[in-house]
């Protein structure tokens, strides 16, 4: 005879971007269901976007996401552009990987330090460790301010940044403002190398998945905002050939859409673990030195993704210090265009996974159509299913230490729910 | 001592104007020693009940959920407090209230009637009385740090509501509107932002909504002279992130009707 059914609502996930819930249904001492519910809710951004502008795009996307703003222009410029057949230089395209590193640094500086180091340590919060920890506090915030800095310059300010046009920049900055940077960052690579091993040493829960790694790869560099979308299975493909071989679906439990592989009908992962996993050759010399000393080729352990956090901030900081070192030409600030009827997909890679957008545009320069598919989408089935596979070692516990447990699971991946369309919610359900 | 309660809350919004509070790096630990910060979701997991001394809230109104959760979130702050352009006049999402919501539910998802959201996205203000509002599309971090300042004081904030265009003249920029010809909305945009856009070569958006006692028919009939496009400047109005703040709305409603600008209704 079957138990009385019985839930688990956790009625907060914090420290994520973002508000849903999860809940569980335990039947008989076995998970039953597991629903990231999000409830975030709908802001219908493919939908008003059309009719605007396509100048107007990469500042309407960006407030899609307050912590990954640039990853939302990026995504947008590069398939307008492609839409439009625009080729932007080597120096800017050179600058827009520099902004880039801005944003991965702000945004894993800040998941590390005030979102997910408190889980290993046992506090609340980044800010309840600041009495016990002040130096680490105090470097990672110092880091979360490079990153902030180096949007300030490039895109004028680091929320919603305003610099950032189809075919560039409004304005190049100036070599005296990219230079001013260098002393700050050369501390800070040093900082981060640091974290780095810092974090490696936590205690991980012994957990892996036989994860289908999902990232952008490219021949010459680690993979930003080019390259083809790559599986761990060897798919290779143009973003343009997104639909068709990744579909989005909706669930009754959620206001995120959730994608699967067409050809697997399964689940996959996108972030900073499958981008190290799958371009790990491509990081610079000191972060793949760290990848190599301290994530195991074959890790595929998803609360470690803290330490791929890490090994990508050193390489953003490796990154921009080449490029600011090496005084960027700062020519012409944007590539001119005319309006034609087009289409255009591209993929980036947001600090949270990669990010597809495709626009159809019209021959007066008007969006026709968007579709914008976000990294928490992506990863929230397989973030269902790592619950499911994690929770059955702690189903003795207590409610609220199961409750706990799934937060944390669900916390590694960085998820940005507002990004995927509200709070978190865990709910366990017992049957 | 009772150290002041701090809550953040979040509706309709994008994270962007909350971040603001984690982006006072230089301050952020001082600050956390001054006030509790008892509810703040996104940086802790420490969530204590009200009463709270004071609330921020992020976001707008759109789902009747949170038309209830806001009533809740008055009842338990002393001082309310909205951040960001959201908050204070609908946000982006608000360009949906010159639409066909449904037809916006249809076009993202393949079966809206799971989803429960309404028509039209509303600042704070039109649900519950506010003590105060920042405005901004995001929020100015040093101005953030100003309100909660102020509030410790016991004072009120000192935000001004002047035009960017006097930030512009005070960072020496020079004018795009009158130098190029710019369709700039800084004469009637509240300043804040520290006039970032003209100084990177392009024109206000409008992020900081309408300045104190702007006059936009007459700045819209003044570009609508210089050859702008009516369309242009109804779609800019709207699609400033705070197209539904009263300012605004009213006179891209009259640009839209044939009124206001240029020629009256004729």
């Amino acid at each position: 005879m079957s138990e009385t059914p019985r839930t688990i609502r956790v009625e907060a996930l914090a420290r994520v971007e973002g508000e849903g819930a999860l809940n569980l249904r335990v039947r008989d001492g076995k998970i039953e269901a597991v629903e990231l519910n999000i409830y975030e809710p709908p802001r219908l951004f493919e939908a008003l976007l059309r009719g605007r502008a396509l100048e107007e795009v990469p500042d309407i996307t960006a407030r899609i996401c307050g912590i990954c703003p640039v990853a939302y222009q990026m995504s947008s410029v590069h398939a307008l552009e492609r839409a439009l057949g625009v080729t932007v230089s080597p120096e800017l395209r050179q600058l827009r990987r520099l902004l880039y590193c801005g944003e991965w640094i702000e945004s894993h500086a800040l998941h590390v330090h005030l979102l997910h180091v408190p889980d290993f340590l046992g506090y609340d919060s980044g800010l309840a460790m600041a009495a016990d920890f002040p130096d680490e506090v105090q470097r990672g915030l110092r880091l979360k301010k490079h990153g902030s800095q180096l949007l300030d310059v490039l895109g004028g300010r680091a929320v919603h940044p305003i610099n950032v046009a189809v075919g560039g920049f409004y304005r190049v900055p100036r070599a005296s403002e990219l230079a001013a940077l260098v002393p700050d960052f050369e501390w800070g690579l040093q900082a981060a190398i640091n974290v780095t091993r810092w974090v490696s040493d936590f205690d991980f829960p012994t957990f892996e998945r036989p994860y289908d790694f999902v990232a952008l790869s490219h021949p010459d560099e680690y993979a930003m905002c080019e390259g083809n979308i790559c599986t761990s299975d060897g798919l290779a493909i143009d973003a343009a050939q997104f639909a068709e071989h990744f579909r989005e679906q909706q669930v009754p439990h959620s206001t995120a859409l959730q994608a699967v592989r067409i050809e697997t009908g399964a689940t996959y992962l996108v972030g900073p673990l499958a981008r190290v996993q799958l371009n790990r050759r491509q990081l610079m010399s000191e972060a793949r030195q760290l990848a190599d000393d301290l994530l195991e080729r074959s890790c595929a352990n998803p609360f470690k993704s803290i330490v791929a956090r890490g090994i990508e901030i050193v390489h953003a900081y490796e990154e921009a210090l080449s490029i600011l070192r090496g005084s960027p030409a700062c020519g012409q600030s944007r590539m001119p265009y005319d309006y034609r009827e087009g289409d255009g997909a591209a993929a980036t890679e947001a600090p949270r996974g990669l990010l597809y957008h495709r626009y159809r545009v019209d021959a007066e320069g008007r969006v026709a159509a968007a579709d914008i598919v976000p990294p928490t989408s992506q990863n929230q089935g397989q973030i269902e299913d790592d619950l499911r596979h994690f929770l059955p070692a702690v189903i003795d516990a207590s409610d609220d230490e199961i409750a706990d447990a799934a937060e944390r699971l669900v916390r590694s991946y960085d998820p940005c729910i507002s990004c995927a369309t509200h709070f978190l919610r865990v709910k366990v359900e017992r049957q | 001592m009772h150290k002041p309660r701090l809550a953040v809350f979040k509706f309709a919004s994008c994270d962007g104007c909350q971040l603001s509070l984690l982006s006072l790096e230089d301050e952020l630990v001082a600050l956390a020693a001054r006030v509790d910060i008892a509810f703040f979701l996104e940086a802790s997991s420490r969530v204590e009940p009200g009463p709270y001394d004071v609330a921020l809230v992020e976001g707008s109104i759109t789902t009747p959920d949170d038309v209830q959760r806001i009533r809740q979130v008055r009842r338990d702050s002393k001082f309310l407090i909205t951040i960001g352009a959201c908050a204070t006049a609908g946000g982006i999402q608000a360009l949906r209230n010159w639409a066909d919501s449904e037809e916006f539910m249809r076009a993202v998802y393949a079966e809206p009637s799971y989803i429960a959201t309404l028509d039209r996205s509303t600042a704070i203000a039109e649900h519950v009385p506010v003590d105060f509002e920042l405005r901004g599309c995001p929020i100015n971090k040093e101005q953030l740090l100003e309100v909660l300042v102020a509030f410790l004081a016991g004072r009120r904030p000192r935000t001004p509501v002047h035009s960017v265009c006097l930030e512009c003249k005070r960072r020496g920029t020079v004018c795009i509107a009158v130098a190029q010809g710019a369709a700039c909305l800084g004469p009637v945009t509240q300043a804040g932002c520290g006039a970032i856009c003209p100084s990177y070569d392009r024109a206000c958006y409008g992020c900081y909504g309408p300045s104190h006692q702007p006059n936009v028919d007459s700045l819209a009939a003044q570009y609508e002279a210089t050859g702008v496009p009516r369309e242009a400047l109804v779609a800019g109005l709207r699609g400033s992130f705070n197209g539904y703040a009263r300012e605004f709305r009213q006179a891209s409603d009259r640009l839209a009707s044939g009124g206001g600008a240029e020629e009256s209704s004729s």
